[in-house]
C-alpha cells in the first residue's frame, strides 16, 4: 500500500490522523509480480554468469574440437523456432485468459507445452550426440561451459513445463479464478524470459560460435 | 588519512562526554541539518581521497611487479650493461623448486642472488595456487598452474632472509618455507659453483618423481637441469606424450582440431569425479591416422573431407 | 597426508561411500565434543518430551508464518552457530600460540585446517547471516507499519532452508569431514584432484542449501518493503534501518545468484568432471576467484549495511534528536551499495591483473571511504547537542565509532595496491576484517538485540552483566587482534599451524589472552539472558515505548500482537512515532475489525528438511536417496500449490480483548 495508492483509495488523511479507521485494500497479486520480477532477475543473473564463463572459456578447445566442428546449425534453427513458436501460444493462452476462455487457454497451453517438449527432445538429441562423439563436458572447458550454459536453459525449460502441468490441472480444477490468473501470469513472464535467454545463447553460443 | 581519524575519535570522546544527559548541555533537539556542515564531511574525506588516489594510481604503476626495474636503489638507476638474472620458480605440493637458466642449476627450498642484481622471477605452480613471497625482497605474487606470473626485484643487503607461501595451498602448507640468501658477487659465484658440484641432474622423470606431494623438504641442489622444463612445467605437458598447452591454444586459436579432438584423450590415475568420469590428459597429436590407430576405433567422421580410413599405415608420424 | 589416507574409491549402492571409517573416531577432541553434544541433546530432547513442549513448539514456533517468530529463530540460530564458530576461533588461538620451537601444537594439519575453514564459513553464513536476516525480518515490517511480510510462507521456507544448510556444516563434525581450503574454497585445491574425500561437498551443499533461502528471503525483504509501507511513509521517510534493510537485500538478491552459479560449476567440475576450474584441459582457476568475490565483496555490505541502520535507529533514540542529515545517510547508504559492486578485485591485487586494473579497484575501494565517513560524522552530528542517555545500546555504539573507524583506516590502506603486495593474506588483513565484522556487525548486533529486546519479548535485558559482556567484548577484541595487527606488519601469514620464529610466540600469547577475554564476554551475555529471563517481572515493559523511541516499532505493545497494529498508522514524517507522540496521539480503544492473517504452514520445514537429506545423500554419493529426496521436494511444493486457502481472520471480538488487555497494562503502569 503505497502513499499514491492511499490518495487514490482513502478518503484524505488529515494532519492528525494517525491510523486508518478502514483495513486498506491490497491489489491481489501485487507483491507476487513484482517479487517474480526480481526473482526473474536473480535467475538473470545466472545465467549472466554462465554467458561470462563462456566468454572466458569458449576458445579453451584443450586440442579438443571447437564449435564449427560441433554445432549444427539446421538443427539449432529447427529448435530456435519450437520455442519462438511456444512463446506465441503462450501469448495466445494469455489473450484467452483475459477474454475468460478456460478451454481456449487450456488448448493453447497444451500447445506450448508441447512445443517446449519438441525443444527438449532436440536439445537432448544435441547432447546425445555431443557425447556420443566423444564430445562430452568433460572434453574441454569450451564444452564444459557450453554444455553447462545450455543445459541450466533446458533445465528452466523443463521445470516451466512441469509448472504448466500443474497449472493445466489447477484450472481444471478451479477455474480461471485471481491465484490461477497470477500463476499463469508468473509462468508467462518465466516462460517470455527463457525465450529471451535462449535468443542470447542462439546468437552468442551458435551463430558467433560457428562464425569465429 | 590520519588529519581525519584523529580528530573524528577525539569528538567522539568529546561528544559522548559533553552531551551526556548527566551533564546537561545546551539540548537542541531540533538541530539535524546543516548543509555547510555537510559539505564538509562529504568534501574534506573527498579531498584526501583525491589525492590518495592519485598517490595509489603513480605508486601501483611505479610498483607492479610485472615491470621491470628501472632503479636498484635510491638514485641508483641500473646501468644499461647489467643483465637480469632469471629465475624460474615453480611451487609444488609444498615446496619451491628454483631454475637459474643462466648457470643451468636448480635448487630445492633455497634460493640465492647476487646483492644489486636486478632479479627477474618467472612463477607458476605444478597443483594449486601459492603466493611467492620474501618479505625482505618485495611484495607477494601468486604463482598458479599452467600460467606465469612476474616479479622483478633486487636484494640491496647481503644476508639470510626467509621466503615462504602466502597462499594456504593445502596439509603442508606451514612447512612450504626457504632459505633466501643475498650474496656479493664471488659469493654467488662460489654458490653457483656449489650447486654445480652436486651432480645430481634434474630432469622431466626427476621433476615428476619431486613434484610429489611431500612436507619441510631440507635443500637440495641440481648440478644440471633440462633447459625446457619450466616450459612444460607452465605448459602441463612434463610427462611424456602430453599436449603442452600453447600448443592447444595455438590449435584452438585455428578453430579446434576437428572431431579427430575426440579421440586424443588419454585416461590417467587419480581420483573420479562423483559420476565417474575418469581423469584425462590430451595426447600429443600427431597424424589423423595416428590418433585414429590409438583411439581403437575403425574411422571418425569429419565434417570435411570424407570419412578417412586408416589403410595407409606408413604415412610419417 | 589427508588426501591418501580419506580416499576411498569403494562406493555401496546403499550407502554410497558412507562407511564406519567416515566418523572420525581417531581424533579425540572430535570424540569428547560429539559425546556432550549427544548428552546435551539428549537432555534437550527429553526435557522437551517430559514437558510435552513439542506440540506448541510445531504449531506456534516452527511451522508459524509470523515475521516476529521466525525473526526470533534466527537470532537463535546465530546465537548457537555463534558458539560453534567461537570455539573454533579459540581452538586456533591455542594451536597457534602453542606451535613454537619444534612443538606441532595439539592439531595435526587435517584437523587444524578444517577448523579455520569453518570457522570463516561459520561465522559468515551461519551466524553472521542469521543474525542480520533475524534482525530484518523482525524489526522491518514493524516499522513500516506492515502486518507481516510479502511472502509469509517463502520467509519460512527461507529460514529453514538456512537451518539446513547449518545441519550439514555441523553433520560435518562428526560424520566424514569439512573442507580443508579456507572459507572460500579456491580450486584447484578445492577440486576433485585437490580434495577427493567429502569435506568440499560438505561446503558446497552447505551453502548451496542455506543460500536459496538466502535470496528468497532477500526477494521478500525487498516486496516488503517497496510494497507494503503504510500511507504516508514515502521512501524519504522509512527509518534509516529499513533503507539500510531494503539496499543489503538488493545486494543480497544481486549477488547471491552469483555464489550459487559459482558453487554450481565448482560442484559441476567435481561431480561431473567438467574442467571450469580445473588447471588442465582448458580450465581457468582465476575465474572462480573473480566469481566468488564478486559475491563476496556485496557479502560484506549485505552484513554491515544492517548493522549501520541499528547505529543510526539507536544514536537518534538515546540521543533524543532526529538523526543528523537524515537525506545524507540515505544516499551515503545507496553510495555504498553501487560501490560495494565494482571493488571485488581488491581482494587478489596479487594475482597480478596489471597496474591500470589494480588501480582502479584500488581507488573505488577507497572513495567507499566517503559515505562511510559521511555516515560516521552523521552519528557524531546527531550525538552534538543531544541528551546522551548512556543505556547498553549506546555504549555498543561509541566503542563502535571508535573501533570501526581504525577497522576503516586500515581497509583503505590494503586497498592501496603495493601496500596490499606486502600486507596481503597476512594477520594485518586478518585483523583488518576482523576489526570490521566484530567491531561493525557484530557490535551493531549486540546493539540492536539490547535496544529491540523489550520489545520482542516485554522486558528489558539486565544492564548488570550487559555491562560485564561489553567490556569484555571491546577490550578483548583489541587484546586479541593488536597483536594481529603487529605480527601481519611482521610478514606473518594466515593459516599457518607451525611457526618457527620464537620471537613471535608472545604475540599469539596475547591474542590468546583478548579471545579468553571474549569468551567471558560470550558467557556473560548468555548469563545475561538467563538473568533477565529470571528476573523479567522487575525488569517488565508495560509501556512498549522503553527508550522514548523515534519510530513506529515503538507504537505498538512489547510483544506485539500477532496482527502488529489493530489498525494500519499513518506515518507524516521522519520519525513517525516521535511525530505522533508530539503531535497528542491518542490510542484507538474501540472499533476494531476483523485482520486478515496469513495461516500456518508446515510446507517450509517439511521442503527443508528433504532438501537437507538430499544435500546429504548428494555428499555421500547415495544417489537413490537424492533422487528420491529430490523427487519428494517437487511433490511437496507442488502439493503446497493446490492449497488455496492460506489467509484466516482474527475475528474482532479478539482484537478488541487483546487491545483492552493492553490498555489494562498502560493504566496499571500509570
Amino acid at each position: 500500500m503505497s502513499a499514491s495508492a492511499m490518495a487514490a483509495g482513502q478518503p484524505a488523511i488529515g494532519r492528525t490522523d494517525f491510523y486508518l479507521v478502514e483495513e486498506p485494500h491490497h491489489e491481489a497479486g501485487g507483491f507476487t509480480h513484482l517479487g517474480f520480477w526480481i526473482y526473474l532477475m536473480s535467475d538473470c543473473l545466472i545465467f549472466a554468469v554462465l554467458f561470462a564463463t563462456y566468454g572466458v572459456l569458449g576458445a579453451s578447445f584443450a586440442g579438443g574440437p571447437g564449435p564449427r566442428d560441433l554445432f549444427d546449425l539446421g538443427l539449432v534453427a529447427l529448435n530456435t523456432t519450437f520455442l519462438l513458436i511456444s512463446s506465441i501460444t503462450y501469448g495466445f493462452a494469455m489473450l484467452a485468459v483475459y477474454q475468460g476462455d478456460q478451454k481456449k487457454t487450456l488448448m493453447w497451453l497444451a500447445v506450448t507445452g508441447l512445443f517446449g517438449a519438441l525443444f527438449l527432445v532436440v536439445e537432448l538429441y544435441e547432447f546425445y550426440h555431443l557425447i556420443h562423439e566423444g564430445a562430452g563436458p568433460q572434453r574441454s572447458a569450451f564444452l564444459s561451459a557450453f554444455f553447462a550454459l545450455v543445459g541450466t536453459h533446458g533445465l528452466h525449460v523443463t521445470f516451466g513445463i512441469l509448472w504448466l502441468i500443474v497449472l493445466v490441472v489447477q484450472i481444471n480444477k478451479r477455474g480461471l479464478i485471481p491465484a490461477n490468473v497470477r500463476r499463469l501470469t508468473c509462468l508467462s513472464l518465466f516462460w517470455h524470459f527463457l525465450d529471451l535467454v535462449w535468443i542470447g545463447v542462439f546468437t552468442y553460443v551458435y551463430l558467433f560460435g560457428v562464425l569465429r | 588519512m590520519l588529519l581525519v581519524i584523529i580528530p573524528v575519535m577525539g569528538l567522539t570522546v568529546f561528544f559522548a562526554w559533553r552531551y551526556s544527559a548527566k551533564r546537561d548541555g545546551n539540548y537542541d533537539p531540533n538541530f539535524h541539518h546543516s548543509t555547510g556542515l555537510e559539505l564538509i564531511i562529504w568534501a574534506v574525506p573527498l579531498m584526501i581521497i583525491i589525492c590518495l588516489g592519485a598517490i595509489t594510481w603513480v605508486g601501483t604503476h611505479r610498483l607492479d611487479p610485472f615491470r621491470p626495474l628501472t632503479h636498484i636503489g635510491e638514485r641508483r638507476p641500473i646501468s644499461p650493461t647489467v643483465e637480469p638474472l632469471d629465475i624460474e620458480v615453480v611451487a609444488l605440493d609444498w615446496k619451491w623448486l628454483f631454475i637459474y637458466p643462466e648457470y643451468g642449476v636448480a635448487t630445492v627450498n633455497e634460493a640465492a642472488v647476487p646483492v644489486d642484481r636486478p632479479i627477474n622471477f618467472h612463477l607458476t605452480s605444478q597443483s594449486v595456487m601459492n603466493a611467492f613471497y620474501v618479505p625482505a625482497l618485495a611484495g607477494m605474487i601468486y604463482a598458479m598452474p599452467s600460467m606465469t606470473s612476474q616479479l622483478h626485484a633486487v636484494m640491496n643487503l647481503p644476508g639470510d632472509y626467509e621466503g615462504f607461501s602466502s597462499n594456504y595451498s593445502g596439509a603442508g602448507f606451514s612447512g612450504m618455507r626457504f632459505r633466501f640468501r643475498g650474496l656479493d658477487a664471488p659469493d654467488f659465484t662460489s654458490w653457483v659453483a656449489e650447486a654445480r658440484r652436486s651432480g645430481e641432474t634434474l630432469d622431466r622423470a626427476r621433476y615428476l618423481e619431486l613434484a610429489k606431494p611431500s612436507e619441510n623438504e631440507p635443500p637440495v641442489f641440481f648440478g644440471t637441469v633440462d633447459p625446457d622444463l619450466f616450459r612444460r612445467a607452465v605448459n602441463r605437458c612434463v610427462e611424456d606424450g602430453r599436449m603442452c598447452v600453447d600448443e592447444m591454444m595455438a590449435l584452438g586459436s585455428t578453430g579446434g582440431t576437428g572431431l579427430l579432438g575426440t579421440i586424443n584423450t588419454v585416461a590417467v590415475a587419480g581420483p573420479t569425479s562423483a559420476f565417474g568420469a575418469r581423469p584425462f590428459h590430451v595426447d600429443e597429436l600427431c597424424t589423423p591416422q595416428e590418433a585414429i590407430r590409438q583411439s581403437g576405433r575403425e574411422s571418425v567422421v569429419l565434417l570435411d573431407p570424407a570419412p578417412l580410413p586408416i589403410s595407409t599405415p606408413d604415412e610419417t608420424l | 597426508m589427508a588426501i591418501e589416507t580419506f580416499a576411498s574409491p569403494e562406493t555401496s549402492f546403499l550407502f554410497g561411500r558412507l562407511t564406519w571409517s567416515a566418523i572420525p573416531l581417531h581424533e579425540p577432541i572430535v570424540v569428547v565434543t560429539f559425546i556432550v553434544v549427544a548428552i546435551g541433546g539428549i537432555a534437550l530432547l527429553g526435557a522437551l518430551t517430559y514437558f510435552k513442549v513439542w506440540g506448541y513448539l510445531w504449531k506456534e514456533w516452527f511451522t508459524s508464518v509470523d515475521h516476529k517468530k521466525i525473526g526470533i529463530m534466527y537470532m537463535v540460530l546465530g546465537l548457537i552457530m555463534l558458539l560453534r564458530g567461537f570455539a573454533d576461533a579459540i581452538m586456533m588461538r591455542l594451536q597457534q600460540a602453542m606451535a613454537f620451537n619444534g612443538s606441532e601444537g595439539y592439531l595435526n594439519a587435517h584437523h587444524y585446517d578444517q577448523i579455520f575453514t569453518a570457522h570463516g564459513v561459520i561465522m559468515i553464513f551461519f551466524v553472521a547471516m542469521p543474525f542480520v536476516t533475524g534482525m530484518m525480518n523482525y524489526i522491518m515490517p514493524l516499522q513500516i507499519g506492515a502486518r507481516d511480510v510479502a511472502f509469509p510462507f517463502l520467509n519460512n521456507f527461507s529460514f529453514w532452508m538456512t537451518v539446513g544448510g547449518a545441519v550439514i556444516v555441523m553433520a560435518s563434525l562428526f560424520v566424514g569431514e569439512f573442507a580443508q581450503t579456507g572459507w572460500l574454497a579456491y580450486p584447484p585445491l578445492s577440486g576433485i584432484a585437490g580434495s577427493p574425500y567429502v569435506g568440499v561437498d560438505y561446503y558446497i551443499w552447505g551453502l548451496q542449501v542455506a543460500g536459496v533461502g538466502t535470496t528468497l528471503s532477500g526477494i521478500n525483504l525487498i516486496v516488503t518493503i517497496v510494497k507494503m509501507r503504510c500511507p504516508g511513509m514515502t521512501m524519504m521517510r522509512m527509518p534509516v534501518f529499513t533503507w539500510t534493510a531494503l539496499c543489503a537485500n538488493i545486494l543480497i538478491v544481486a549477488s547471491f545468484p552469483v555464489l550459487t552459479a559459482c558453487l554450481v560449476l565448482l560442484t559441476l567440475d567435481r561431480y561431473v568432471g567438467t574442467n571450469f576450474f580445473t588447471a588442465d584441459n582448458g580450465g581457468n582457476p582465476m575465474m572462480y576467484v573473480n566469481l566468488i568475490w564478486i559475491w563476496g565483496h556485496p557479502e560484506v555490505y549485505i552484513l554491515v549495511l544492517p548493522a549501520f541502520g541499528i547505529f543510526s535507529e539507536v544514536t537518534s533514540t538515546y540521543c533524543g534528536k532526529r538523526l543528523f542529515g537524515y537525506s545524507s545517510m540515505v544516499y551515503a547508504t545507496v553510495c555504498i551499495t553501487v560501490l560495494s559492486y565494482i571493488v571485488w578485485l581488491h581482494h587478489f591485487f596479487t594475482m597480478g591483473s596489471g597496474a591500470s586494473v589494480n588501480s582502479f579497484f584500488g581507488i573505488a575501494t577507497m572513495i567507499i571511504s566517503i559515505p562511510t565517513g559521511a555516515k560516521l560524522f552523521n552519528w557524531l552530528f546527531t550525538m552534538y547537542r543531544g541528551r546522551i542517555r548512556y543505556e547498553l545500546p549506546m555504549m555498543w555504539t561509541i566503542a563502535f565509532m571508535l573501533t570501526f573507524i581504525i577497522g576503516g583506516m586500515t581497509g583503505v590502506m590494503l586497498a592501496v595496491p603495493p601496500a596490499d603486495f606486502v600486507l596481503h593474506n597476512s594477520l594485518f588483513l586478518i585483523a583488518h576484517f576482523h576489526n570490521v565484522i566484530i567491531g561493525g556487525v557484530l557490535f551493531g548486533l549486540f546493539a540492536g538485540i539490547t535496544f529491540w529486546w523489550p520489545k520482542a519479548f516485554g522486558f528489558r535485558l539486565d544492564p548488570f552483566w550487559g555491562k560485564v559482556s561489553f567490556w569484555c567484548w571491546v577490550s578483548g577484541f583489541w587484546v586479541a587482534f593488536t597483536p594481529l595487527y603487529i605480527l601481519g606488519f611482521m610478514g606473518v601469514t594466515r593459516r599457518m599451524r607451525v611457526f618457527d620464529d620464537p620471537s613471535l610466540q608472545i604475540w599469539f600469547l596475547i591474542a590468546s589472552l583478548g579471545a579468553v577475554l571474549i569468551a567471558i564476554g560470550i558467557a556473560a551475555m548468555i548469563i545475561q539472558f538467563a538473568v533477565s529471563i529470571w528476573r523479567r517481572d522487575e525488569l517488565r515493559d508495560t509501556t512498549g515505548d522503553p527508550w522514548d523511541g523515534r519510530t513506529l516499532e515503538w507504537a505498538t505493545s512489547s510483544p506485539p500482537p500477532a496482527y502488529n497494529f489493530a489498525f494500519t498508522p499513518v506515518a507524516h514524517d521522519i520519525d513517525a512515532w516521535w511525530d505522533m507522540k508530539t503531535h497528542g496521539y491518542r490510542r484507538p480503544q474501540e472499533g476494531f475489525k476483523p485482520i486478515h492473517m496469513p495461516q500456518n504452514t508446515s510446507s517450509g520445514i517439511i521442503l527443508a528438511g528433504l532438501a537437507t537429506v538430499c544435500g546429504m545423500a548428494l555428499i555421500w554419493y547415495i544417489w537413490w536417496l537424492a533422487i528420491l529426496a529430490f523427487a519428494a521436494m517437487i511433490a511437496t511444493a507442488i502439493w503446497h500449490t493446490f492449497n488455496y486457502n492460506r489467509d484466516y481472520n482474527i475475528p474482532a471480538a479478539d482484537v478488541t480483548a487483546v487491545e483492552a488487555q493492553r490498555s489494562r497494562m498502560l493504566a496499571g503502569r500509570a
